[in-house]
């Protein structure tokens, strides 16, 4: 393919899907190693009440009061979360599925109530969103790239992300640390001095802001396949922290770039006219690697860890 | 129009569609307990989105083989099939490799799931201009249901909810006490299996009512509401599958009655809200009670803290203490004693001395390890323990007051 098609098609919805793979990969890692993998599906089902609460107040689609109502609802739901976990002393999975489930009902029923049908807000584009139409107008080519005029014309979806990965990347260098020992040994994180609850509080933020940030242009199932899945392949391959987390960054890139690409141009090949849903697909290629790290990956068995060294 | 849905008088479909759905919401809520009470709730939440592929499988398989595609029993038992091999991959995840079991599960719905997205784009292109409405399958629909289908949906949930009911002595054995059911000679592995498709049962059963997406709160929300009025399992077993089956009822009534409320979403809001409500009043373990607990035990706290002082003739500058005591008449505003409240003082000062004195001797050490404060000593003395006791004081030296 050439670039005056590459370009402006392919290019920003491709890395649209790459930076919000890794975005939401690197703090995964942390979360499926502290037992918390399925936050990020909590997550993802009540960004659709935040948007529509935003909607209804706003009466526009737009940006910043959507990314805004978003992020209260996820805070809500986890405050939601902690309190009925508490008061009703019920284990975090049965807590966390009652909030959810209620919260996501409750956002489809909004919906269904108001009147979007001006606007294009409805449950299938909080689902898998549409990565396909972040289309870049003002390219022509690769020059594009360097062309300050067309460069204002890029959907306002790539700068967001590239800025969200930037953010959650710089939290996880900044307190790779703390992070490593309070998830490995949260007593002695504690013995040392550490305040491991606002460290993991912040975790779960950062994930949230992740998941926000992501769902607008490619929908929740990518969100909840990149959280758990490259960082649980890369659990697999290795023993040591560091090198996991290199794993889920390529292996999330693989998934992202490889879904995309079979998505827009496999039915192509195969003689089909239409392409498929490429969030779909970067969910599928996501599991594909798993599966195969689960039957090939060096350390997939329990106790198969390397000598501390 | 409320009324009639909930007296089932909006006609033949709306009324199959309403008592299967109760059907369903009380198979979903006896057959949640036992998920619940193994601490394995969020698995179903894996099954039901692993249906997705299954569906739209199917429906290209019946479209293939020249028929129509929205047989609705080749579709569920599509989404069956699929949901299986959901539920297998957990558990080969979560036992095989290191993974626990909620990255398994995260894994196989969000991939299961993607994966049933892209075979619905597929469809969408496949037969352009014929409605698949597999959508409908997302978040339930009963709006416009065939009447055979809305049979097939009344007819399965009986099933099931028959199924839930007979397996309930052996699912409650393995749910509490896994141990003691393999000394019984029962096979706790193959009960843990027969609940699984218990939960398969009741997810495909419900995918066109209440949708794959939110299926799994009618397996979590009742038992977690029963939980609260109750410590017993029998009863949670029933208060939760009476609560499943309520909600569903409700939910299916309300959404037969009025335009543009979709039935899955409102049988979940239906069921939370009982949930809230038991949060708030549940006699034990509800937020009321608890306040009101917490409030009435700092009272006797403040009262007794104030009684001591009193003996002392130290002032009280404690003003819930203070307003406490006069509210009992046992002191003046100006922080004096009453003569009841000197009395009362002077009591809750012997009783103190008393307690020391037990907490000195190892032989009222049973007695003594309920000293907080508050238990009055003549419920862990009899009296002529208490007379021992005062008698031993009384050598000690004289109790002032």
């Amino acid at each position: 393919m050439n670039g005056a098609e590459f370009v402006p098609l392919s290019l920003v919805p491709m890395l649209t899907g790459i930076f919000v793979a890794v975005a939401c990969a690197l703090p995964g890692n942390f979360l499926v190693l502290r037992r918390q993998a399925l936050i990020g599906d909590a997550i993802s089902h009540v960004v659709l009440p935040g948007i529509v609460v935003a909607f209804l107040i706003t009466g526009v689609v737009s940006t910043w009061p959507m990314l805004l109502g978003a992020a209260g609802a996820a805070v809500v739901a986890v405050v939601a979360i902690e309190a009925v976990r508490r008061l009703g002393r019920i284990e975090a999975g049965a807590a966390m599925g009652v909030i959810f489930t209620a919260m996501f009902a409750g956002g489809v029923l909004l919906l269904e109530q108001s009147d979007t049908s001006s606007v294009h807000l409805d449950v299938e584009h909080a689902l898998y969103g549409n990565l396909e139409s972040l289309i870049w107008l003002d390219a022509t080519g690769w020059s594009s790239l360097w062309d300050w005029q067309a460069l204002k014309g890029l959907p306002v979806e790539l700068p967001r992300m590239a800025l969200t990965l930037v953010v959650v990347a710089a939290f996880i260098a900044l307190f790779w640390r703390p992070l490593k020992i309070s998830t490995f040994d949260e007593g002695f994180a504690q013995t040392i001095g550490m305040r491991t609850g606002p460290l993991g509080l912040a975790l779960v933020i950062m994930a949230a802001i992740a998941a926000v940030a992501a769902f607008d242009a490619v929908g929740s199932i990518i969100v909840i396949a990149m959280f758990i899945c490259p960082p649980a392949a890369a659990r697999l391959m290795t023993n040591q922290l560091e090198h996991q987390v290199a794993w889920s960054v390529v292996f999330a890139v693989i998934a992202a770039a490889l879904g995309y690409v079979i998505a827009g141009y496999g039915p192509l090949w195969i003689g089909l006219q239409d392409s498929v849903s490429a969030a779909g697909m970067i969910a599928t290629m996501s599991g594909i690697i798993l599966g195969l790290a689960a039957l090939f990956g060096p350390h997939r068995l329990r106790g198969s860890a390397a000598p501390i060294g | 129009m409320i009324f009639d849905a909930l007296l089932l008088q909006l006609g033949y479909n709306a009324t199959l569609v309403t008592l299967g759905a109760a059907l369903l919401g009380m198979a979903a809520g006896v057959g949640g307990t036992f998920l619940f009470l193994r601490k394995r709730a969020l698995v179903s939440d894996a099954i039901s989105h692993a249906t997705l592929p299954g569906v739209a499988l199917a429906f290209m398989v019946m479209v293939a083989l020249g028929g129509d595609g929205r047989n609705l029993i080749g579709l569920l038992g599509g989404a069956a099939i699929s949901a299986a091999a959901g539920l297998l991959l957990v558990s080969w995840l979560s036992s095989k490799t290191r993974l626990a079991e909620d990255a398994a599960i995260g894994s196989v719905l969000s991939v299961f799931f993607g994966f049933g997205i892209v075979l619905l784009t597929v469809i969408q292109t496949m037969s352009a201009g014929r409605q698949a409405g597999l959508e409908g399958f997302l978040l339930g629909s009963t709006a416009g249901m065939l009447r055979s289908d809305a049979l097939v949906i009344a007819v399965s949930a009986a099933v099931t909810l028959a199924l839930v009911l007979l397996m309930r002595r052996p699912l409650t054995l393995a749910a509490f006490d896994p141990e003691y059911g393999t000394s019984l000679g029962q096979n706790v592995p193959r009960t843990d299996l027969a609940m699984m498709g218990l939960v398969l049962a009741v997810t495909v059963v419900g995918l066109k009512i209440v949708g794959l997406i939110l299926i799994v709160a009618l397996l979590i929300i009742p038992p977690v509401t029963a939980r609260f009025w109750t410590e017993r399992t029998n009863y949670v077993v029933l208060i939760s599958g009476l609560l499943g089956g309520v909600s569903a009822y409700i939910g299916a009534a309300l959404s037969a009655a009025l335009p543009d409320v979709p039935t899955g979403p409102i049988i979940v809001l239906v069921g939370f809200a009982l949930f809230l409500i038991s949060l708030l009043l549940a006699p034990q373990r509800g937020l009321v009670s608890a306040v009101t607990r917490h409030l009435g035990y700092q009272r006797q706290v403040h009262l007794r803290q104030g009684l001591l002082a009193l003996a002392h003739g130290q002032p009280i500058y404690e003003r819930m203490t203070l307003r406490l005591l006069r509210k009992r008449g046992w002191a003046l505003p100006d922080g004096v004693a009453t003569p009841e409240g000197k009395g009362r003082a002077a009591k809750a000062m012997r009783d103190e001395t008393r307690w020391q004195e037990i907490r000195r001797d190892p032989a009222f050490e049973v007695a003594a390890s309920r000293y907080d404060g508050l238990t009055e000593i003549e419920s862990v003395l009899t009296p002529d323990q208490i007379i021992e006791v005062d008698r031993r004081i009384g050598r000690a030296g004289p109790v002032p007051a």
